[in-house]
C-alpha cells in the first residue's frame, strides 16, 4: 500500500521528476472483484487435461483392433500405417535401443515417458487439423494400437480407465530433473583469457560445405520481383466469366480449414501430407505430379475418373464410401452445401 | 513511380563503383571523388515533386528499399508450414527491440484467429473461486510494462553437430525482444485464491494444439504476465492475439500463446511439449527435463553471412547482442582471430533483467580473414561456453539450449561463413 501512497502524494505535488523505480501493479485483500465464477459445464468442458497419475482421465476403453481401423483412417497419412511416419511428420513408434546412438529416434515407445502424455495430446490435438473430436473410447483404442505398434502389448489387448495405471513405458527411468545449476554452471563461471589464449586456430568445420541454407534474395532479386509485381498489377484484368460467387468462394475458403494442414492450394502450393490441388476442378484423378498416391487412386486415374462437380461432392461427403482404401485420413463433409463451396474455393484459387 | 525514372541503377552502380575505390585506398584516408556526385547536383525527383500525404497508409509500412528484411523459414526442418517456426532477421536489425512484424513465429497448430470479444481466460483446480475472465475484465487489473526477450528453446538446434546454416538470421533468429503490457499473473491468480497445495500452473492455449505446459508456482507468482500488448500495440496474432503468457527468462514454448485457460494443481502434468520435446538427450541416453532457464548467448549480427562487409578496409563496426535468462549482460567479450586475443565490447542501451543487450567493437579492419567470435557475461558470473565445452557436457543429440559460441569466417572481400574452428 506504501507504494499507492507514494504515487498519489507525486500526483499531489505535481511532480515531473518523481520516479518510481519499482511500479509494482499492486495486490488487493480480497482481489479486485474481476470476473465471474466459472460453471461446472464450463470447466468440465475445457478441463480435459490427464496426468501420469490417472487425475482427469476419463472412464472408456478401446482395443488394438478398432484401434488400427481409427489409425488407419484417421492418422496414418502422417503417422504412416505402423507408426513409421511420412515426410518429416513425427514417428511414433520404433525406435529401440538409438537414444545413445548418433541418429535418435524418440517415439513413444524409445522416449516418451508415460503413457498419460500420449492420451492427453492424442485426445487434445489429434487428429491434426480436426482436433478434439475422437469421442474418449476412440482415443483408448487409438492409444492400445500406438502400444501395439511399439510391441508393447499383444494384438488381444484392450485399454481402459481401469487398466491405464498398470502400463509404464520402458523409458520411464531415464529422465532427470534440470541439474545444469550444479554440473554446468561452476564449470561456465570461470575466469576467462583475454590475451594469447591459444597458439594457433583453425577451421574444422564449414556450413558451405552441406549448402542447406534457404537462398536470401539479394537486392537485385528484390528489385526485379518488385517490377514484375508492378507490371502484373497494371495488365488489364481479363474480361469477367460466369463461375462461382464470392461469397461462396469465401464460404469454401473456411470450409477448407478442415483441408488445410494437408492440401495445399493457390500461388506456390506444393504437395504436403496430400496432393497440392491446383487444376483438380475437371481433371483426371491423381492429378498432382510427383505426390506418391494409394494404389486405389491409381486405379481410378487408369478408369479416367474426372473430378467434376458430382464427382468432387460425392468424395468430399464419403471419401473412404466413395474410393474404398485410398489414404486420406478426412471422415467426410457433413453439410453437401460445403462440399459446394469448397469446390468453388478450389476452382477460385486453384485455377481449372 | 518516381523511382523508375532510370535513377536507381545509376545509383547502384555509384556505390558499387565506391566501394571498390574505398578498398584499394590506404586505410584511415578519405578517398577522393574524381567527378561531381549527381546524386547531390542534379535535381533529385523527390526535392523536386510532392510525395504522398498523410493516410497514404493508415498503418505505416517499411521503406520499400527495407523489402529484404523480413522473417525467412527453412523448409526442409518440418513437415508442413502450420507446425514449423521462422526466423528473426537479426543482422538487419540494432538497438534491442524486435520489430512487431519481424519477431518470429513458432506454431504447433498454425494461427489461432481469435475475435477478442469471443476470448475467455479461466482459471479453475485447486483454487478457492473457479473464474472466467473476458478481455475487457483482464484490462481492468493493474498493469505493468517489461522489456523480456523469448528465445526458443531449439534456438542454434540444428548447429549441434557443426556449422549447418549460414546466416545469423537462421542459427540464432528464433529470438525476439519486445516491450509487453500484461497484468502480473499474481494478481489472476490472487482473484481466484489459490489453495495451499497449489504447487504448479498448466497454462492452456486456445489454438488447434491446444499448447499446455506445466510452470512452478514459485515462477507464476514471481514475474510472469498475462500480456495483450507488445511494444505499444496489441499482440499480434502470430504472437498470441488477444492473450499470451510470459514466462521471462525461460524457454519460448512456455509462453503460451492464445491463452485461455490456467489450471492449478499440485504435481506437473509432463504433457507432449515437455516429454517428448523440449527435454535435452544426452549423450548416455538419459534426458533432462524441465531445463527452464535460457543460458547466457550472444552472437555477432554484423558482419555474418548474410550481412557481409562491403566498404572494404578501413574503420567497421562489429555489433551484436547478448541475452541470459539469469539477469542482465554487464559483459561481452569478441575475438578477430578466433579466440587468440579477445577484447571487450562495448554495451550500449538499456541493461534490463532477461532482455536483450546492444554490444559494440569499432575496429580498422586490415583486409585480412578474420575469425570473429563474441563471448557473453553475465550479472550472475556465467561466461558463454564454446561448442565444444558444451558437447563435451551434453553430446550432440540434445537440440535444445545450445549456447556455444559462433563463429564467423571473414575473407579478404568481406564475405562472412558459418564455420567452427578448433
Amino acid at each position: 500500500m506504501n507504494k499507492v501512497i507514494g504515487l498519489s502524494a507525486s500526483l499531489l505535488m505535481g511532480s515531473a521528476t518523481f520516479v518510481l523505480s519499482e511500479n509494482v501493479a499492486p495486490s488487493q485483500d480480497g482481489g479486485y472483484g474481476l470476473g465471474r465464477t466459472a460453471l461446472p459445464e464450463e470447466i468440465a468442458a475445457w478441463d480435459i487435461d490427464v496426468r501420469p497419475d490417472g487425475l482427469g482421465l476419463p472412464a472408456g476403453s478401446g482395443d488394438v483392433f478398432t484401434g488400427e481401423e481409427l489409425w488407419i483412417d484417421n492418422c496414418s497419412a502422417c503417422h504412416g500405417d505402423f507408426g513409421e511416419a511420412r515426410g518429416r511428420w513425427p514417428v511414433i513408434a520404433g525406435g529401440f535401443g538409438t537414444l545413445h546412438g548418433e541418429d535418435p529416434n524418440k517415439t513413444v515407445g524409445s522416449y516418451w515417458p508415460y503413457l498419460s502424455t500420449v492420451w492427453d495430446y492424442v485426445h487434445r490435438a489429434m487428429p491434426y487439423g480436426n482436433a478434439q473430436s475422437l469421442s474418449n473410447d476412440e482415443v483408448y483404442a487409438i492409444v492400445a494400437y500406438i502400444m501395439y505398434s511399439n510391441d508393447l502389448v499383444d494384438d488381444d489387448f484392450e485399454l481402459s480407465n481401469e487398466n491405464f495405471l498398470d502400463v509404464r513405458l520402458p523409458n520411464e527411468e531415464n529422465f532427470f530433473m534440470d541439474d545444469r545449476a550444479e554440473v554446468e554452471l561452476p564449470m561456465f563461471s570461470e575466469a576467462v583469457c583475454m590475451e594469447n589464449c591459444v597458439e594457433s586456430v583453425e577451421i574444422t568445420a564449414r556450413a558451405a560445405v552441406l549448402d542447406v541454407t534457404p537462398e536470401t534474395e539479394t537486392e537485385g532479386d528484390a528489385a526485379a520481383a518488385e517490377v514484375i509485381e508492378v507490371a502484373a498489377a497494371t495488365e488489364e484484368a481479363p474480361p469477367a466469366e460466369i463461375g462461382p460467387s464470392p461469397e461462396l468462394v469465401a464460404a469454401g475458403e473456411e470450409a477448407f480449414r478442415a483441408c488445410r494442414s494437408c492440401h495445399q492450394v493457390g500461388e506456390g502450393a506444393r504437395n504436403g501430407a496430400g496432393p497440392q490441388l491446383n487444376g483438380i476442378y475437371m481433371a483426371t484423378a491423381a492429378h498432382a505430379e510427383g505426390f506418391r498416391y494409394s494404389p486405389a487412386f491409381e486405379q481410378v486415374r487408369a478408369d479416367g475418373l474426372v473430378w467434376d462437380d458430382e464427382a468432387l461432392t460425392a468424395y468430399l461427403m464419403d471419401p473412404r464410401g466413395y474410393l474404398p482404401n485410398n489414404r486420406m485420413a478426412f471422415r467426410g463433409l457433413r453439410d453437401a452445401a460445403d462440399a459446394e463451396a469448397i469446390i468453388a474455393y478450389l476452382r477460385a484459387e486453384g485455377g481449372e | 513511380m518516381a523511382k523508375d525514372d532510370g535513377f536507381t541503377p545509376s545509383r547502384r552502380q555509384f556505390l558499387k563503383g565506391a566501394a571498390v575505390t574505398g578498398g584499394t585506398l590506404a586505410v584511415g584516408k578519405v578517398y577522393a571523388q574524381a567527378a561531381p556526385d549527381p546524386l547531390i547536383t542534379e535535381m533529385q525527383p523527390w526535392t523536386q515533386y510532392l510525395g504522398p500525404g498523410v493516410d497514404a497508409a493508415p498503418y505505416g509500412m517499411p521503406s520499400p528499399h527495407e523489402a529484404r528484411v523480413v522473417r525467412r523459414n527453412v523448409p526442409w526442418l518440418t513437415a508442413d508450414s502450420v507446425s514449423s517456426v521462422n526466423f528473426t532477421p537479426l543482422h538487419e536489425l540494432d538497438g534491442i527491440i524486435t520489430p512487431n512484424g519481424l519477431c518470429f513465429e513458432r506454431h504447433h497448430g498454425g494461427v489461432a484467429e481469435i475475435a477478442p470479444e469471443d476470448h475467455r481466460l479461466m482459471i479453475n483446480g485447486l483454487v478457492d473461486n473457479p473464474l472466467v475472465f473476458t478481455m475487457q475484465d483482464i484490462m481492468r487489473f493493474p498493469r505493468e510494462n517489461r522489456i523480456y526477450f523469448l528465445e526458443c528453446a531449439a534456438n542454434s538446434g540444428m548447429e549441434w553437430r557443426g556449422a549447418q546454416l549460414n546466416g545469423c538470421q537462421f542459427t540464432h533468429g528464433m529470438i525476439h525482444n519486445v516491450v509487453y503490457t500484461g497484468v502480473p499473473l499474481r494478481l489472476l491468480l490472487e482473484e481466484a485464491g489459490v489453495k495451499t497445495n497449489g504447487a504448479w500452473i498448466l497454462p492452456e492455449g486456445a489454438d488447434a494444439s491446444g499448447m499446455t505446459r506445466s510452470i512452478p508456482m514459485e515462477k507464476a507468482l514471481d514475474d510472469c504476465l498475462v500480456a495483450f500488448k507488445m511494444n505499444g500495440e496489441a499482440l499480434r496474432p502470430e504472437q498470441g492475439y488477444p492473450l499470451r503468457l510470459v514466462v521471462p527468462g525461460w524457454e519460448g514454448n512456455m509462453w503460451v500463446k492464445w491463452l485461455r485457460r490456467i489450471e492449478v494443481g499440485d504435481q506437473p502434468w509432463h504433457h507432449r511439449e515437455e516429454t517428448s520435446k523440449y527435454t535435452d538427450l544426452l549423450e548416455n541416453g538419459q534426458a533432462r527435463r524441465f531445463t527452464w532457464e535460457m543460458d547466457a548467448k550472444s552472437v555477432i549480427t554484423n558482419p555474418s553471412p548474410q550481412a557481409p562487409i562491403t566498404h572494404g578496409p578501413g574503420p567497421t563496426v562489429l555489433t551484436g547482442v547478448a541475452w541470459s535468462g539469469r539477469g542482465t549482460i554487464p559483459r561481452v567479450d569478441v575475438t578477430l582471430d578466433g579466440g587468440i586475443n579477445w577484447h571487450q565490447a562495448r554495451m550500449s542501451g538499456p541493461s534490463l533483467d532477461k532482455s536483450m543487450h546492444r554490444f559494440y567493437f569499432e575496429f580498422d579492419w586490415d583486409g585480412r580473414p578474420l575469425l570473429l567470435q563474441s563471448r557473453a557475461h553475465d550479472s550472475t558470473g556465467y561466461v558463454q561456453p564454446t561448442k565444444e565445452m558444451l558437447r563435451h557436457v551434453r553430446g550432440e543429440n540434445s537440440i535444445y539450449h545450445n549456447n556455444g559460441i559462433q563463429t564467423w569466417a571473414v575473407d579478404e572481400n568481406g564475405n562472412a561463413e558459418n564455420v567452427e574452428v578448433g
